[in-house]
């Protein structure tokens, strides 16, 4: 199995599967709070409408974790306050 | 960028595929762009070929045999280079280009990275889809609450599961086979909500007997979930999702005709993962800012008007599947297919689809439209559907605005309609720009009248440096 790295963490993937989903498949449903109240989001729409599932991926900020799809080696911060 | 297309083609989804395999089987040459990693759009969603074998969802999918037909004569196409196929590419703007239309995406194959892509031709063939259409309650927001399409997304997509123990609600067909689907990897599907009486189809016979091809679908769904014991518990709706850092209850409740909670009947489910849809929205962004006209649909959305051969009002522009009207996939393939015919026949090549294969089309769209406005019909947005909310629901996601604020909005600040309540509250103008909440503020705000989403110039965000690129290119 391949292995993205989540806020310097290992977590492995299957290939062919996004970044939100191999975020769901290790059980996490959630990975950033809203900007005015702090309320925790991850995935809602899965299809890159809703932009509630926002990271930032090898540095680039506001990416839909739900249509990136998972690379080896992939570094991944989340959490940020509004925009992943 | 090799030679240019006859026609272009946003969208591989079912209506997509069908157009484009009518339009290269008449010689034309087609640039196809789609944002996902594999053709089949949402209701073929498949992970990219190459994972099909770690990740297998065949046993998921209803009309495989079709889609499999599709795919090979697109990929034949692709071969002898007369399909251009440009997939993980997001069109955020076409637009009018002399005779013709330009299309701009950006290639995000690489992403994050992306770099921009213009794409020319003198007709343009818009199939774009649709997306869930949600109503907000309480707890909405809280995480593991998920549109039934993002469950079934992730489980199509990824062969991922987003709970163990799940709850469906909302109304309409599309939430059984989301509970099939869940329940055949394994997930406990506690309760199916359905808002609507299922006696409502009685209404409409007609339509449901002129499509012996929808009850087998629909008793293939029956089967699998009486095989695992689910109930579909009909004029029943999630009014609540209580949890914190992740949902661990809803409240269910049996609702009236209108919608509204039934004194008493309510209870609390304990579950780790909700999901809820309430129909679809056509996804029109690319679409309203060329000025096509619209049209009313029954399911209470503005639509793409077409004629019969799915010509929109813009000249050299078709439209098909979703986009006209939500009705299926089988709907959008027999769109897809007459959409590609009037493109061969307005470019002065030769028809492709012959005279009985042509009323055949004709006869399936017109039968599966009949079929689409029954379930329209039978599967409403409850009247009362905002009686659940309380002050503090969040309605806007993106923005955090409450039903309160936008109850204000209209009953203080004057505002008749979504686009006064987005300048008053904020709601619709975050990251989602009113994709999600749209649909809800026009029902608070004016219930009675169709929901035409705001136009939006830019349909999905891109970066300076792409739009950098796009210059160097010119």
């Amino acid at each position: 199995m391949s292995e993205i790295i989540i806020d310097g963490e290992l977590l492995p993937f299957i290939e062919g599967q996004t970044v939100a989903a191999a975020l769901v498949a290790a059980g996490r449903v959630a990975w950033r709070t809203t900007r005015v109240q702090h309320r925790p989001r991850g995935v809602f729409c899965g299809i890159g409408v809703c932009f509630d599932c926002l990271v930032t991926i090898d540095g680039a900020g506001g990416q839909r974790a739900c249509l990136v799809p998972a690379r080896p080696g992939m570094a991944v911060t989340t959490g940020r306050d509004g925009d992943g | 960028m090799g030679r240019p297309s006859d026609i272009i083609i946003v969208g591989a989804g079912p209506a997509g595929m069908a157009a484009a395999a009518t339009a290269l089987a008449g010689g034309l040459r087609v640039a196809q762009v789609d944002s996902g990693t594999a053709v089949g759009g949402q209701f073929w969603r498949h992970p990219p070929q190459h994972a099909r074998s770690a990740i297998p969802t065949d046993d998921l999918h209803h009309g495989l045999r079709e889609y499999r037909a599709l795919s090979r004569e697109l990929s034949m196409a692709r071969k002898a280079g007369r399909l251009d196929l440009r997939l993980a590419h997001h069109v955020w703007s076409a637009v009018r280009e002399g005779d013709g239309f330009a299309v701009h995406a950006v290639d995000r194959r690489d992403a994050p990275r992306e770099s921009a892509v213009t794409l020319h031709a003198p007709r343009l063939l818009v199939a774009t889809g649709a997306y869930d259409r949600q109503l907000p309650f309480q707890g909405w927001d809280l995480p593991g609450v998920l549109t039934i399409g993002g469950l079934q997304a992730l489980l199509k997509g990824g062969g991922v599961t987003a709970g163990s123990r799940v709850a469906l609600g909302g109304t309409g067909p599309f939430l059984l086979p989301v509970a099939a689907g869940l329940a055949a990897r394994g997930v406990e599907v506690v309760t199916v909500c359905e808002a609507g009486n299922p006696l409502a189809w009685l209404r409409h016979p007609l339509p449901v007997l002129r499509n012996p091809g929808k009850w087998a679908e629909g008793a293939g769904y029956a089967f699998g979930l009486a095989r695992h014991r689910i109930r579909v518990r009909p004029r029943t709706a999630i009014t609540g999702a209580e949890g914190g850092d992740r949902v661990t209850a809803v409240r269910i409740a049996a609702v009236a005709s209108d919608g509204s909670p039934r004194p008493g009947t309510e209870r609390r489910i304990e579950v780790d993962a909700v999901g809820v849809g309430w129909g679809f929205t056509p996804q029109l962004d690319l679409l309203i800012p060329l000025g096509c006209d619209l049209t009313n649909s029954a399911d209470g959305n503005a639509v793409v008007a077409v004629d019969g051969g799915q010509r929109t009002s813009v000249p050299g522009l078709y439209a098909a599947g979703e986009a006209c009207g939500v009705g299926g996939a089988a709907l959008a393939v027999g769109e897809g297919h007459l959409a590609a015919q009037s493109a061969l026949t307005d470019s002065g090549s030769a028809a492709v689809l012959g005279n009985r294969r042509l009323v055949a089309v004709r006869a399936t769209v017109a039968r599966q439209r009949a079929f689409a406005r029954a379930m329209a019909l039978a599967h409403p947005i409850p009247a009362a559907w905002s009686s659940w909310l309380t002050d503090e629901t969040v309605v806007c996601r993106c923005e955090e605005v409450t039903a309160g604020a936008v109850r204000t909005a209209c009953t203080e600040g004057g505002a008749h309609d979504h686009r006064q309540v987005k300048q008053l509250t904020r709601a619709g103008m975050g990251w989602c720009q009113g994709r999600m909440c749209g649909p809800a503020v026009h029902c608070l705000t004016s219930q009675n009248q169709v929901y035409t989403p705001a136009e939006r110039l830019v349909a999905t965000p891109v970066t300076l440096g792409a739009l950098a690129d796009l210059d160097e290119q010119q």
